[in-house]
């Protein structure tokens, strides 16, 4: 198996759990894994992106070429199009649609949603508000990698094991209500594809 | 017994110096090389041995603490991004005169691309003039291979040696496979060759014979190196120096295998058999390489007068930013066609609806209160001139604040502030970060109060290292007491909390200061929001 994801969003909105928990199951599978992220200034705002490779032989390259992603994973709208020719043709975008609006020219919603729609294989909607109406509202990253888990091939249960070992620490409760989310994200998915 | 862990390549290399038989670790934060000393900060075998990992207040000092620790016998390893290197270039071109006792690994992470850096430089450039092996792993289980080997190189050699890794391996993680046992630490002992360390002429000129006649048998090093090696291929047409992490990116053009012959090259002085075996095999050479055209300037020389060799310097290669797996493909759609499947047309458009999203300062940073309150000020002024430093507060040159007019090096701010009321600029306005100002703002506020140079010092004080992510910063409590230490006059040493509601004060207490005609420092204070959110969480 291979699969080539970039993570996309905005610094500070949660994606390198994404990449972290992805990681772990990974791991625990024996799979090779390149996972290359950017630190430092970009984390104040700007956009935030990580290439994440997993594969069941031997990775070279940290970075994927363009037109090689099998999946584009954004906490964001605009993100999810800023790496949209990093997709392969077959590939499959999963986005949260709930723009994230810190700069002054940002482009028109209309045009964002229209240009998204018009990519063959997409996944978007606002999982923001799916995760209050959870009641657990900073869990959108997990709906997230809910959402975005139909296209790994990882098995579910693996990629809620590591859920529980990487929340694990945070007490019962938050591993739970991440459990929940990441479930809802991805039955929404499910329905969709 | 081996196990598994998922490491970025900067933990790998820590894990790998712990394991190693590390006593103590000497560093400046620094993107993309932080994560090394934090690394080891949080290690329970650091904790458990009580190795050094207390941060260090600029790079010179944490390579001279380093070379001291190696002075005594015990291993030590001192990590710094790139441009550190440059301030710690005194003691390192240095230590390869005096060498080094027990191993000592000196840790330089290079930013080709300038993710978070303002230049480019490549430190193998530095390791190849102070005559000191270098190690550059192109992957994360050679980072962690490297710190052993690193250390026993530099206890055989008895000489420092430089590890080079680039951003791309340094925040990229991977699966490591790393050994069970943790080597004991060295004992206490001292050089054996303890006059060498007094770098007299005397004492140098002797000395500097050994280094060069080492550095030669270092080369042969190189040639045996388990992380150097000649692979051979069917087509020699062509032949491959590749080096670093560009191995991947040719690995990953050539997925059914390379059809050159390749030299790759993870350690320095250049393997010289290794090489010239190339270039008698192969009509003519490629060179890939990560960062400046280090290993092609070599090989080709000034005349370049033997067989056609491509790469950065003959423009087959980007000369500037980072290599990626599409610059190598496409190299090798240009130069072997044959080799390659050809693309499928239309592929890789990029969208419409996209624009650039800058970083800025966070809401509730102080320093945002500092710009406000200092450009309400200045706009009184006809050409105030205000002169940045490195950190965070960079950011304030981007909109909305538009608010300085240079960021150079560490610890400039002051120091050019300075040359320009020498010139006779007023006002003279320096911004400078408390922890930017104990790494390098100390020295040149001294040179500013010896003449009572009409400028104004801003230290915006957030209590942390803060662009790097909240490390404990040097002066943290005793700001004032320094500037006062150094012979400011306490009628121009002010203290003032960077808050919203301060914001008249502050721009009457920044006003009165650059209307005096001397030196004041005005130190602006307020948590850093970031280090304060992860308190309370």
């Amino acid at each position: 198996m291979k699969t080539d994801i970039i993570l996309a969003g905005v610094g500070g909105q949660g994606i390198l759990s994404i990449a972290t928990i992805l990681g772990a199951a990974a791991l625990e599978e024996n799979l090779y894994l390149k996972q290359a992220e950017v630190h430092g200034m970009s984390q104040r705002g700007g956009d935030v992106q990580s290439n994440l490779r997993i594969s069941s032989n031997p990775i070279h390259s940290d970075l994927i070429p363009l037109g090689g992603a099998d999946l584009i994973v954004s906490l964001e709208p605009m993100e999810a199009l800023r790496y949209k020719e990093y997709l392969s043709p077959e590939g499959w975008i999963v986005t949260n649609t709930n723009p994230f609006v810190n700069i002054p020219n940002y482009p028109e919603m209309e045009e964002v949603e229209k240009e998204l729609s018009a990519i063959p294989n997409v996944v978007a909607f606002n999982m923001d508000e799916k995760a209050k109406e959870l009641l657990s509202p900073r869990s959108s990253n997990m709906i997230l990698l809910g959402a975005a888990s139909p296209f790994i091939e990882l098995a579910p249960e693996k990629i809620e094991d590591a859920i529980r070992t990487v929340f694990g620490r945070k007490g019962e409760k938050i591993v739970e209500s991440n459990i929940k989310a990441f479930r809802a994200g991805r039955e929404f998915a499910m329905k969709k594809s | 017994m081996k196990t598994k862990h998922l490491l970025l390549g900067d933990e790998a290399l820590a894990l790998g110096a712990l394991h190693a038989g590390l006593s103590g670790a000497y560093a400046y934060p620094g993107t993309p090389s932080t994560e090394i000393m934090e690394f080891i900060q949080q290690s329970p075998i650091a904790r458990e041995r009580k190795i050094h990992s207390h941060w260090s207040s600029n790079e010179k000092t944490a390579v001279e603490e380093a070379l001291g620790m190696s002075y005594c016998g015990k291993r030590a390893i001192t990590s710094m991004k790139h441009v550190g290197l440059n301030v710690a270039a005194d003691p390192f071109v240095n230590s390869a005169m005096t060498g080094a006792n027990g191993g000592l690994l000196v840790i330089a992470a290079d930013d080709p691309s300038m993710h978070s850096s303002q230049n480019e430089q490549d430190s193998r450039f530095y390791a190849d003039f102070a005559m000191i092996p270098a190690l550059e792993p192109s992957n994360q289980q050679e980072a962690y291979d490297m710190a052993e080997y690193g250390f026993n190189l530099s206890e055989q050699f008895q000489i420092p040696v430089l590890v080079r890794l680039v951003t791309r391996l340094s925040h990229s993680r991977a699966v490591v496979e790393t050994s069970e046992e943790v080597r004991k630490e060295n004992d206490l002992h001292y050089p054996a060759r303890p006059k060498q360390w007094v770098l007299m002429p005397a004492m140098s000129k002797i000395r500097n014979k050994q280094l060069i006649a080492d550095f030669e048998d270092l080369q042969y090093v190189s040639d045996k190196s388990p992380f150097n090696k000649y692979v051979d291929g069917k087509d020699h047409r062509l032949g491959i120096v590749v080096s670093g992490i560009a191995y991947n990116y040719l690995m990953e053009a050539f997925p059914k295998g390379v059809p050159f012959p390749l030299v790759k090259v993870s350690q320095y002085p250049l393997p010289k058999k290794l090489i010239s075996r190339l270039y008698e095999e192969c009509d003519s050479l490629l060179v890939l390489e990560e960062g400046q055209p280090f290993i092609e300037k070599q090989l080709r020389g000034l005349l370049d007068a033997g067989k056609p060799i491509m790469g950065k310097f003959s423009g087959e290669v980007q000369r500037d930013g980072e290599l990626n797996p599409d610059i190598v493909r496409n190299l090798f759609m240009a130069v072997s066609p044959d080799y390659m499947e050809m693309e499928k047309a239309n592929r890789h458009v990029p969208a419409k609806n996209v624009v650039s999203r800058p970083p800025a300062l966070c809401q509730g940073c102080g320093h945002r209160d500092v710009y406000g309150a200092l450009n309400d000020v200045l706009k009184e002024y006809e050409n105030p001139k205000v002169f940045g430093d490195i950190g965070c507060y960079t950011l304030g040159f981007l909109s909305p604040f538009n608010a300085i007019d240079t960021c150079v090096d560490m610890g400039a701010s002051i120091t050019m502030a300075k040359g320009a009321a020498d010139a006779g600029q007023h006002p003279s306005v320096a911004i400078i970060g408390d922890s930017t100002f104990t790494h390098s703002g100390m020295t040149g506020l001294l040179d500013a109060i010896n003449e009572d140079s009409p400028i104004t010092v801003i230290i915006s004080d957030n209590l942390t290292t803060g662009m790097t992510g909240g490390q404990d910063s040097q002066g943290t409590g005793k700001l004032e007491e320094i500037c006062l230490g150094l012979g400011a006059d306490p009628a121009h040493v002010r203290t003032i909390d960077s808050l919203p509601k301060n914001h008249d004060e502050m721009v009457k207490l920044f006003k009165e200061e650059i209307d005096h005609k001397g030196l004041s420092v005005i130190i602006s204070r307020r948590e850093c929001i970031q280090t304060a959110r992860r308190k309370k969480s």
